[in-house]
């Protein structure tokens, strides 16, 4: 082993080829009963039958592959890092917090625009309105992974309890989507400190292993308690919301009023897809402003501290405690509200939809957005709803396709899409409204 | 009295690394600790924020025994650490850096605060919308000791804070820790490997060794000791 360890090491040729050699090889031992070995139907038995032409493909395949990802990750590295000492050089150019700020704004105009451009696509709009769920479930979980930095697997576990808890208050109660809806959160909520007062003490991947057990454990309370979930088979006939009491059915109620009468317009089911799209967005919105106020109170900021380094944060005297039990509360009930729109839009839940792959895709969310940053969960989530869409016509690759483009978001930008973090201030011309508004954030 | 450990014990699960330490502060003071690398400073110092928490003994601060808070408790009774390794936030700016220091403190005193951190510190001034992590060494340490000071703290622990810094820095440091002293009243206890500067601007000192105290003398006292030369000052005692 040599001592000696050079900040950049040049990769040789021979290396290159020795590490695709055992990927290669890898792939062919995992190969043979995977590809190599298949069964068919010889009349009644089943046969064994051996596909090594497939299986050599496949192994040259990886072999290539990994020469050619193992390259881009060397040039793109290079490439990092003469741009940062070009940047050291020269601070020319337009702030990235500009750039990012546009692009809020870009987004907000489509996406306020898009049921209007699209009003008779319903496709489109509803693709849209899953985009923002997402949207809203990744601003929740990176109050809890982005700013506290508390890695969190099990976040469906809130989303479930938030769209139960509507949909057995609406059935069991009568009840209405918008008084259901502070009780939704505050019940995520409140299992958000549930989960987070045991698993204090522990951090990276216990908390991970944890958190993960926990989302587990929900879905499968909901399958098995069969009197309270109606178990495996949902529930359904969820009502849908309503506009200030305006139902967005075809025919009224007695002496009630509808949407489309109400306006006197024709009845078209796409009104209500695009009420749906417009009330998630109006969601999302304010969960976003929520956040960003947040973030810059105390408490946004004792988050990010925590994340930074806990043990300082205590010597500063904060009571770490409180701080990461209101980041699981505060994102848990985020979480909730998500669920709860979730179940009004889709009038149908069952314990199907909140699996451990829901948590997954909005982790990658959070962590392909680059941690905490608000307009990066925007891009993911967008990346991650529209590339198994677009992959339909892929049909059985179309997961393939969804885990190359994640491979290569995550070799292009390693710490996600907009990894560049705004400060809570930013110093004014003349340097006064700091301390206007670090008073403000005092108080 | 400021502060008094009296027979402190600590622990790392089964590791002994206090064994009975005796150690006063008074009012005004600059009382320093000296003692080689693993000798346990940094531990004393912990374990007067209950990280860990004395296993015998007690820690009397301020007329109130703050043996058993919690970390945060202490933290809050007027006690502020500049930790080993500084532990600044490093992806936040030194402005927020700042904010968090004070976040237990009376919002009142803000400006007269940040006013004087600006003033010992015209550079963290120019680079306050700067993420700390991309501050020098001798910046970051300088911002350790203006978010400790944010606190308007009774006492300030500084744990090595010449540690690994350039020689003009290390000066820089030692100037500071006088002239909050001096200027502004603040006791300070600190710990130092830097023995010979350490002993020049403390009043009293203590030589730490293997989790027990030593020596203890006024920082003249120590200086001059045959003992502490050959350990501390012969050889090591540069800068
Ligand atoms: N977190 C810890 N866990 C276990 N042992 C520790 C820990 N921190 C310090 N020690 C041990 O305690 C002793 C004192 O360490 P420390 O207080 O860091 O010394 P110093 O600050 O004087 O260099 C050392 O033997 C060290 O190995
Ligand atoms: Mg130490």
């Amino acid at each position: 082993m040599s001592t000696v360890v050079f900040a950049r090491h040049q990769v040789t040729a021979t290396e290159r080829f020795r590490d695709a050699g055992w990927v290669a090889f890898v792939a062919l031992i995992l190969g043979i009963p995977l590809i190599g070995l298949t069964t068919v139907d010889g009349g009644g038995a089943l046969e064994v039958e051996t596909r090594f032409g497939v299986l050599a493909i496949f192994v040259v395949v990886s072999f290539v592959g990994r020469l050619g990802l193992r390259w881009l990750i060397d040039t793109m590295g290079a490439r990092k890092l003469e741009r940062l000492r070009d940047d050291s050089n020269k601070s020319a150019g337009i702030s990235p917090v500009k750039v990012v700020n546009i692009l809020g704004w870009i987004a907000l105009g489509a996406s306020i625009a898009l049921p209007i451009m699209y009003s008779d696509n319903r496709y489109v709009v509803d693709t849209a309105t899953t985009v923002l769920i997402y949207v809203m479930l990744g601003w929740g979980l990176n109050v809890v992974v982005g700013l506290a930095g508390l890695l969190d697997l099990g976040y469906v576990a809130f989303y479930a309890v938030g769209a139960y808890s509507y949909a057995l208050l609406s059935t069991q109660y009568g009840w209405g989507f918008w008084e259901a809806l502070p009780v939704s959160g505050g019940l995520a909520a409140t299992f958000g400190i549930l989960l987070g007062y045991p698993i204090l003490r522990l951090r990276g991947d216990y908390l991970a292993i944890v958190t993960l057990g926990f989302g587990e454990i929900i879905r499968i309370i909901l399958v098995n308690w069969t009197e309270f979930s109606n178990g495996p088979n949902g529930i359904s006939s969820i009502p849908r919301p309503s506009l200030f009491g305006l139902d967005f059915t075809r025919s009224p109620a007695e002496g009630e009023q509808t949407f489309a009468s109400f306006f006197g317009i024709e009845y078209s089911p796409m009104h209500r897809l695009i009420f749906l799209y417009y009330l998630i967005l109006v969601l999302a919105l304010l969960t976003h402003a929520f956040v960003s106020r947040l973030r810059k109170l105390p408490i946004g900021r004792a988050w990010e501290a925590l994340r930074e380094d806990e043990i300082a944060c205590q010597a500063m005297g904060m009571n770490t405690t409180n701080i990461k039990l209101s980041a699981f509360a505060i994102g848990a009930m985020l979480g909730g509200f998500a669920g709860m729109f979730f179940a009004a839009r889709q009038g149908f839940i069952s314990p199907e939809s909140f699996t451990f792959t829901e948590s997954a895709i909005i982790l990658a969310i959070v962590v392909l957005g680059g941690m905490g940053s608000q307009m990066g969960v925007v891009l993911a989530a967008t990346l991650l709803v529209l590339i198994p869409e677009f992959g339909r016509n892929f049909s059985e690759y179309r997961m393939l396709l969804f885990g190359a483009a994640m491979v290569l978001i995550m070799v292009w930008k390693p710490s996600g899409l907009l990894s560049h973090r705004e400060p809570t201030l930013r110093l004014s011309r003349g340097g006064a409204a700091i301390n206007d508004a670090v008073k403000e954030a005092a108080q | 009295m400021m502060l008094t450990m009296e027979g402190v014990h600590a622990h790392y699960g089964h590791i002994h690394a206090l064994h009975g330490i005796d150690v006063e502060v008074q009012v005004g003071e600059i009382v320093t600790l000296i003692g080689a690398n693993g000798a346990g400073k940094s531990t004393l110092m912990m374990s007067l924020f209950g990280r860990p928490q004395a296993s015998a003994g007690r820690i009397v601060f301020d007329g109130e025994d703050i043996t058993h808070l919690s970390t945060h408790d202490i933290a809050r009774r007027g006690i502020a650490l500049v930790p080993e390794g500084r532990r600044i936030f490093p992806r936040m700016t030194v402005l927020e850096n700042l904010q968090i220091g004070a976040a237990q403190a009376d919002p009142a005193n803000y400006e007269a605060d940040i006013a004087r951190v600006y003033s010992m510190f015209p550079i963290l001034q120019e680079r306050l919308s700067q993420r700390a992590g991309t501050l020098s060494g001798g910046e970051q340490q300088m911002l350790a000791i203006g978010r400790a000071l944010m606190s308007r703290p009774k006492l300030l622990l500084l744990d090595e804070p010449s540690l690994g810094l350039a020689p003009i820095y290390i000066r820089r440091i030692f100037q500071i820790v006088r002239e909050l002293n001096q200027d502004h009243g603040m006791t300070i206890l600190l710990v130092e490997q830097n023995a010979n500067q350490a002993l020049k601007v403390a009043h009293r000192a203590y030589v730490l060794q293997h989790g027990e105290i030593t020596l203890s003398g006024t920082g003249a006292e120590l200086l001059a000791s045959p003992e502490v030369r050959a350990a501390y000052l012969e050889g090591g005692g540069h800068a």
